[in-house]
């Protein structure tokens, strides 16, 4: 895992791999970026995702100059492309993420990452007294309409927001 | 509509105002009119993970009322539960024994959990501190009874709102129909972020009070809980604040004819007993009216009504 500090990268746009310019970090010959992260939430995402068991190469960029954001981490994860599943999960801590697959140094999808308006077995939920705590119960929340994350467990109940979240 | 007939009853929030306002009409009908026989042949569960003495009585008693018959759990300390089994296959295996299961359990969101592995209605006698739907349907029966609507009604929710169950869904349900309401706890006791924000979504009129007599004459309905001394991390605060929230003649000096109090009860000190004579006393009769919500959602559950 490298951590590059100054400007944002740029994903090559073709396949010409030859003419790579020199970049802060890297450019991906397949595999995932994750871009606009919330700085700081860059190393919960690669705790998330599991990634420090990933055996290819995971480069964490963080505090990247951004127009939109001030600044933003970015991660790129070498040989992976993440499922529906996973971009759920980063987006219930980094809403504001996007999500580019990178084939042959080619962006070959860009998302938006959105929070799901019902999360299943992604959030543990805070309330100790809860069933879910309990038993082997999958985990279910709803999204509450307003725009920072609030979520409501369907077993107990009880609303969340985003800060006591904690990610299964 | 959706119909009745297989649903659950596990929390307020999951029934709309003509739902509710189904319920009750049901129930007024059940009070009007015995129907010894309505649910003969049907078996009711009674899985009473916790201490129980009302709500448990006024299920089975509603169930031999209505001529159907009961398989309950006498102790919990003597189930299956308590050798570890899960609430999940303790509800798989119960539910082949019977057609409906009322349950009370310490943790909250079990009834919503074993109404996902039941094929039969589950009824919700109280999952901890979450929801208590029955005592909120009895509780709206006897504010209709009694007034004669639910629409835009003065309601104070007094005693121990932070933590009182009964008083978040009541607060919810009456949200519904357009009541004020006001809150008339201490402030380490008064009604939490979540159901107040829950309520200005929905734009209901409420207001907080620390003390009672201002509002008193304004009011319709008085809706007492018991604080509970354990509940202040100070005991002088609590030494403070307990007589504030004691009903007795001299507060009811001023209050309209059609006031009344509800209690979920138990009570302990929080009514004196001499206001029991009075016209505005309602409690007792509310606990009666449990048994006629409890025969309407047996009936409606199990498709013996509609």
């Amino acid at each position: 895992m490298a951590t590059k500090k100054k400007s944002t990268p740029k994903q090559k746009p073709t396949g010409q791999s030859e003419k790579l310019r020199t970049f802060k970090v890297y450019a991906l010959k397949n595999g995932t970026v994750i871009d606009h992260i919330p700085a700081g939430k860059g190393v919960e995402i690669i705790e998330l995702l599991k990634l420090k068991q990933w055996n290819k190469i995971v480069t964490l960029g963080m505090n990247f100059k951004s127009k939109k954001m001030g600044s933003k981490d970015i991660v790129k994860i070498e040989n992976k492309e993440l499922d529906i599943n996973e971009a759920n999960k980063v987006a219930v801590i980094a809403p504001t993420a996007t999500l580019n697959i990178i084939r042959n140094f080619e962006r070959t999808k860009k998302t938006r990452l959105t929070v799901p308006d019902v999360i299943e077995g992604i959030i543990k939920c805070p309330n100790p007294a809860c069933i879910t705590n309990h038993e082997p119960v999958k985990t279910r929340f709803t999204k509450e309409p307003q725009k920072a994350l609030r979520v409501c467990c369907a077993y107990c109940e009880r609303y969340f927001n985003a800060d006591e979240i904690e990610i299964l | 509509m959706p119909t009745f007939d297989g649903r659950d009853v596990l929390s307020i929030r999951d029934f709309s105002k003509a739902d509710i306002l189904h319920i009750l009409k049901t129930a007024k009908k059940f009070k009007q009119k015995t129907h010894p026989s309505l649910l003969s042949g049907k078996i009711m569960a009674s899985l009473f993970f916790e201490p129980s003495t009302r709500t448990r009585f006024s299920f089975e008693s509603a169930m031999e009322r209505l001529g159907g018959s009961i398989i309950s759990l006498a102790d919990a300390k003597a189930s299956s539960s308590a050798k570890g089994e899960s609430v999940a296959d303790s509800i798989r295996i119960v539910e082949k024994y019977c057609d409906i299961i009322v349950m009370r359990h310490s943790l909250e969101g079990s009834a919503r959990l074993a109404a996902e592995v039941s094929n039969n209605p589950i009824l919700n006698g109280g999952d901890g501190a979450n929801q208590h739907p029955t005592q909120t349907f009895l509780d709206l029966f006897s504010i209709l009874e009694t007034q004669g609507t639910l629409e835009k009604l003065n309601v104070a929710i007094v005693g121990d709102l932070k933590y009182g169950r009964t008083t978040h869904s009541l607060a919810y349900a009456l949200g519904l129909f357009n009541s004020k309401l006001h809150f008339i706890a201490p402030t380490a006791l008064q009604m939490p972020d979540h159901v107040t924000t829950e309520l200005k979504k929905m734009k209901v009129k409420y207001n907080t009070h620390k003390r009672p007599e201002p509002i008193m004459p304004k009011l319709d309905v008085f809706y007492a809980t018991r604080i509970q001394k354990e509940r202040f991390a100070d005991a002088m605060e609590y030494e403070k604040v307990k007589d504030t929230y004691v009903i007795t003649n001299k507060l009811l000096t001023k209050v309209k004819k059609n006031f009344r109090i509800l209690h979920p009860l138990p009570r302990v000190n929080e009514i004196n007993y001499e206001v029991d004579d009075t016209p505005y006393a309602y409690y007792f009769q509310q606990a009666n009216n449990g048994l006629y919500v409890r025969e309407a959602l047996l009936a409606l559950a199990l498709g013996k009504v509609k």
